[in-house]
């Protein structure tokens, strides 16, 4: 992705470009205790808060009882019970169908599923009943209570089954939302406001950045809000977009580019569904370039979306193409997975400035 | 060794297990299976080459000479092992459960084919009043459903589905239940609403999608729904409200109320992985809810014989750990008694109640089917005519002096006219507003909505004729 980077900017390399400098995350206050957590103890601290908060609230899956087969539900059932916390039968469309029948009489329902690439036998009741279950009432009836958790993402060993990332699929059906988050510290203030949200939302964990991720998160209850894009580093010559763990490659590559005098703005989307345009075409519209990644298989995947809107809403202000760095098309493969994976130095096998029509496909 | 043996069977089995250093205690029953015991089938009488099976005969021979056992019965009745999951006994006799049992579970009923009352019928008696609104009621449903259908033939409405020959499993099993208790339906069940009091005008409102449906013109006709009356909207798809039903009813067991979860599905539903889904689910979250299977013999075209191999859908139950009953779902009072009866067990016991209700679906699934082209004229004649439901329980009905010509008529006069100006009415009313599309997708219509709406009022602005008169912009 640097070397892309740099071709894509070549041109564009200014002496003294500036560095890209983060921004804060959350809108912390100022005397907050923080501590420093991991991806999972920080999704644990949510649920605890989230059932704490509200009394019809329940969290349940496969596993969840003692703890979940990665530890976010640890303590639960000890603190607030095993009525409202429990095992499930192993059914995917049993936790999502039964989830939705709770959240349609008004409760909470945060349903686990084991991983996402177990999330296809609910694929109908959240497609066919959570995603329609206001609109075809009238707003009589809603499900808005229910969110649904699953790891995602490659973990460096999980092959076809351990590793996928089927965020488009949900992408493509109107009346859930779909939240990704980067860290620890994002993971927990988006996951109360998934919750919270009256709409039923899918919530993607990093699976990868379950231990590998620690960060200062602050001990209160906080929210961070649905369909806002943060820019987490500033810059003027491309602009990145991404969510999850990808964004820690993608800064990787950023720092690598800005050796060579690239100045990366990079973005973190959050919410994929409904997504934050807006943030995106100023950006886009500032730099000019483009550059989307996802570990997801490129064909199909939520970078098509995000490159066709910005074409629309941007094609006179672009310099270049709009790239997207993702995953292959293949099944996530186990031994190949270094290969298949969307990583830093990932090169374009054809030149991008002999042909600028052609995509990149990494 | 042996004074260490005690009486206790488990107790030799364990020192096979530790001392003889034996993998699982089934592999130490399979040793001892070899040696059978006293008053047991004779048994394969030879003297085993494994010298573990050796030593492990000798030392049943022993124990099974000892005085101290006074429970000398056969190995057979032992409980040799804890599994996960409970005690098992053993069985030397190499037995598959049969596929069926020998005779069909049998079908409660109170009333004959006749409508007389049953010698020695067990039922939960019913009112005057109630019993003379569920016949009303199910002679309304059964008019509701003709001028629908014929206003569908008309071309005035897109779409219907009756549910001929099922009025009483509709109105019975509304009848039997509280206001509070919460339906998730198939889609033949509009019974519940009208007992429930839905009016023939908010029936035609659906049907005609205008502003006065309650969906907001969103979905086909007879895809009712209506909060105030507990009754979940309706959703093609089929059998995926079975698992929102067991959510549904696990909120009404937390919440400490007097009320359960009530779901229909058909003989087809029953083959959907929901069911089985729900069904478990159920059992083990000890939810208060009713799986009411309207077996109507068909699926659009595909009878039960291509459907399922088991006796019907009470089996099922069984399998599940879920009490059952099967009905005939065309008496009235069968249909009210074992929906009664489901509901005081399921919010009382906190446990999940399988009623399969035998019927026929006199009508075609749809407008969009002819069900003559897969089934004969003659066999919907014979159930539309020999096992009605409002014949049989018009005759109980009027046996009590509760009903008559006159009153019926009367009815029938009432009910046609008020039909007839419920569909006047909704044909003139107009559509939603356009806004309507992009309302209640979220719960505030996103960024992206609100530019479409306007993309689309654009579009209509420059072709207007491209689009129909009938919604208000």
């Amino acid at each position: 992705m640097a070397s892309l980077l740099s071709r894509f900017c070549r041109k564009l390399a200014l002496p003294g470009s500036a560095h890209g400098s983060r921004m804060t995350s959350t809108t912390a206050c100022g005397s907050e205790t923080v501590k420093s957590l991991n991806l999972y103890s920080a999704i644990n601290q949510a649920l605890h808060i989230a059932l704490e908060t509200d009394p019809r609230s329940y969290v349940f899956g496969e596993d969840v009882g003692f703890g979940g087969v990665f530890r976010c539900t640890t303590g639960l059932a000890e603190r607030f019970g095993k009525n409202r916390v429990f095992n499930t039968p192993l059914c995917e469309q049993g936790i999502v169908g039964f989830g939705i029948g709770l959240a349609a009489m008004g409760n909470r329902a945060v349903v686990e599923i084991q991983v996402a690439d177990y999330i296809y036998p609910a694929f109908d009741q959240i497609v066919n009943e959570a995603a329609k279950f206001r609109y075809r009432s009238g707003n009589q009836f809603n499900c808005g209570g229910l969110t649904i958790r699953a790891p995602y993402g490659a973990v460096g060993h999980g092959g076809h089954y351990h590793s996928q990332s089927p965020e488009a699929f949900f992408c493509h059906v109107p009346g859930i939302k779909v939240v990704i988050p980067r860290s620890p510290r994002e993971a927990k203030g988006l996951l109360l406001s998934s919750i919270r949200d009256p709409n039923p939302v899918v919530f993607f964990e990093p699976k990868w950045l379950y231990r590998q991720a620690v960060e200062e998160v602050p001990e209160h209850d906080y929210m961070i809000p649905l369909s806002q894009a943060e820019i987490i580093r500033e810059g003027s010559d491309i602009t990145l977009v991404g969510w999850g763990a990808q964004l820690t490659v993608m800064e990787q590559a950023c720092l690598d580019a800005e050796k060579e005098g690239i100045s990366c703005e990079l973005i973190d989307l959050k919410t994929l569904l409904p997504w934050d345009k807006e943030t995106v075409e100023a950006s886009v519209k500032k730099t000019g370039r483009l550059l989307i990644s996802h570990e997801a298989p490129i064909t199909g995947g939520f970078g098509a979306e995000i490159s066709a809107t910005i074409l629309e809403r941007c094609f006179l202000k672009l310099e270049a193409p709009v790239s997207r760095v993702c995953g292959l098309d293949t099944p996530f493969p186990l031994v190949f997975e270094p290969f298949y994976m969307p990583t830093k130095n990932k090169a374009s096998s054809s030149s991008s400035l002999s042909s600028p029509s052609k995509t990149h496909i990494f | 060794m042996a004074q260490h043996l005690k009486s206790s069977k488990s107790t030799f089995l364990n020192v096979l297990r530790h001392s003889l250093a034996f993998g699982s205690p089934s592999h130490a029953s399979r040793h001892l299976r070899q040696k059978l015991p006293h008053g047991g089938p004779p048994s394969i009488k030879k003297v085993s080459p494994n010298p573990l099976t050796r030593l492990c005969n000798t030392m049943v021979d022993t124990l099974s000479s000892s005085h101290e056992d006074t429970n000398n019965e056969s190995f057979t009745n032992i409980q040799v092992m804890d599994f996960p999951g409970g005690k098992v006994s053993f069985t030397p006799e190499i037995h598959f459960i049969s596929e069926s049992n020998e005779e069909r579970v049998p079908c409660y009923r109170v009333l004959d084919d006749n409508g007389q009352q049953l010698p020695n019928s067990q039922f939960v008696p019913v009112s005057k009043e109630i019993a003379v609104k569920m016949y009303s009621d199910m002679v309304t449903l059964q008019m509701m459903d003709n001028i629908f259908y014929e206003a569908q033939r008309q071309g005035r409405l897109s779409f219907y589905a009756t549910a001929y020959g099922e009025e009483a499993i509709n109105i019975a099993s509304a009848a039997a239940l509280s206001p509070d208790d919460v339906i998730f339906p198939q889609y033949r069940e509009p019974g519940v609403l009208l007992w429930r009091g839905f009016t023939l005008q908010e029936f035609a409102n659906q049907c005609f999608g205008n502003k006065s449906d309650y969906g907001k013109g969103r979905q086909m006709p007879v895809h009712y729904g209506s909060n105030k009356l507990n009754y979940f909207t309706v959703s093609a798809t089929i059998a995926t409200q079975l698992p929102n039903a067991v959510g549904a009813a696990y909120s009404l067991k937390m919440d400490g109320k007097d009320a359960c979860a009530v779901t229909f599905f058909g003989d087809g539903g029953s083959s959907e992985g929901d069911f089985h889904a729900a069904m478990n689910f159920a059992a083990v979250m000890e939810a208060p809810v009713l799986f009411i299977c309207r077996n109507n013999g068909w699926a659009i075209s595909t009878p039960t014989s291509d459907q399922f191999r088991s006796d019907g859908v009470v089996v099922k139950g069984r399998a599940y750990g879920i009490r059952s009953i099967r009905v005939d779902g065309n008496d009235a009072l069968a249909m009210y008694s074992a929906v009664h009866e489901a509901r005081e067990m399921a919010i009382r016991e906190h446990r999940p109640i399988l009623i399969e209700a035998l019927t026929y679906r006199v009508g075609h699934h749809s407008t969009s089917d002819d069900s003559t082209r897969y089934r004969s004229a003659d066999e919907i004649e014979w159930w539309n005519k020999a096992r009605n439901p409002l014949s049989r329980f018009r005759t109980w009905v009027e046996s009590n002096g509760w009903w008559s010509d006159e009153a019926e008529s009367d009815l029938r006069s009432r009910i046609k006219k008020e039909m007839l100006e419920a569909i006047r009415v909704a044909e003139k009313t107009e559509k939603p507003n356009l806004n309507h599309m992009f309302s209640d997708v979220y719960d505030v219509p996103p960024l992206n909505l609100r530019e479409q709406e306007l993309l689309v009022r654009q579009a209509i602005k420059s072709h207007p004729q491209d689009y129909p008169s009938d919604v208000p912009l």
